[in-house]
């Protein structure tokens, strides 16, 4: 892990300048949010109009939750923040290994 | 001992979930189990995607005459929000502001709640208007453990934070109860991360086809 310094403890302009950075940060997660709704309204609504095909919207509703999932990885889980490293290598080899699972067991699997 | 120090809203750390020593620690395990929890979810879903439909017999159900959009929208939009919430507590703890914390935890158990609630509703549906039910078939048995542990860990994620709400109801925030805040709202998460997967691999993917 780097080793960014944390401690601030300096009462007054610091103390502003945090609370404003953290609303400012609260209003991103909202939109982030609204966002994800979106997605997710777009994917109920992909598969409840009939007019597409099953080759269009399987993939098209995975793409849209692999977008979502990284919404929530990145912004609500804080993985874009500093320090994030060691987490991002334990959920990359995590996810490494869920995709070759899942592959395996939907390829070489037939009964 | 700086985690039991007392804090005022100007002292208090930026990141007060990784400031000790036990924080960081915490925080790198938690991580760990998480990549960890991913990989025993995919060996779920890759069960779930290999026996999907296959049932003994052509009487039994298959996954597009059991799910329903409407509810599965109703549990997919509750979950989401509850994410949603937990964030906001985040924000609260971060602004060291313990009662505002605490009050968007109780909204975000009460929306966990609520989605268990209707996720036994439905287990219950499926096992008394189709006969689906975790021995009837192996697509049974695939989509009664995805699911179930999923929710599973939807009810040890609402005993956590509630243990948590609790036990510290008078102590307030300080830097040894802040990271455990912290990790339950990544855990919370990491539920919402599952159910992403979830309502499109089993449900959607169900109804298409």
């Amino acid at each position: 892990m780097t080793n960014e310094k944390m401690n601030s403890v300096n009462p007054g302009n610091d103390f502003n300048y945090r609370r404003k950075k953290n609303a400012e940060e609260m209003k991103h997660q909202v939109i982030t949010f609204a966002l994800m709704i979106f997605l997710t309204l777009i994917a109920f609504t992909a598969v409840a109009y009939d007019g597409f095909s099953s080759w269009f919207t399987i993939p098209f509703i995975l793409l849209l939750a692999v977008i979502q999932v990284a919404y929530q990885l990145y912004y609500f889980m804080h993985m874009s923040h500093k320090g994030h490293e060691m987490p991002a290598i334990f959920m990359y080899s995590g996810i490494l290994v869920a995709f070759l699972t899942v592959l395996t067991f939907v390829t070489i699997i037939w009964w | 001992m700086q985690a039991e120090e007392k804090w005022t809203a100007e002292t208090w750390p930026a990141s007060p979930e990784r400031q000790t020593l036990e924080g960081k620690n915490k925080f790198i395990g938690f991580w760990l189990f998480l990549g960890g929890e991913t990989v025993l979810f995919a060996t779920l879903f890759a069960t779930y995607l290999a026996l999907k439909d296959k049932v003994p017999s052509p009487e039994h159900a298959l996954a597009k005459d059991i799910f329903e959009l409407p509810l599965v929208f109703a549990t997919t939009m509750i979950l989401l929000t509850s994410s949603l919430t937990s964030v906001y507590a985040m924000y609260h703890m971060k602004n060291f502001q313990f009662r505002k914390m605490m009050l968007w935890l109780g909204v975000t158990v009460a929306l966990g709640a609520s989605f268990l609630v209707l996720e036994i509703y439905e287990f219950n549906h499926y096992v008394h208007e189709f006969h689906h039910t975790f021995t009837s078939s192996a697509f049974g048995s695939a989509f009664f453990t995805l699911t179930g542990f999923h929710g599973a860990h939807v009810a040890f994620g609402l005993i956590w934070i509630v243990t948590l709400m609790v036990r510290n109801a008078k102590r307030g925030l300080n830097l040894y109860n802040a990271p455990k805040f912290y990790l339950s709202s990544l855990y919370w998460h990491f539920i919402d991360v599952v159910w992403v997967f979830i309502f499109t691999v089993v449900y959607l993917m169900g109804m298409v086809g």
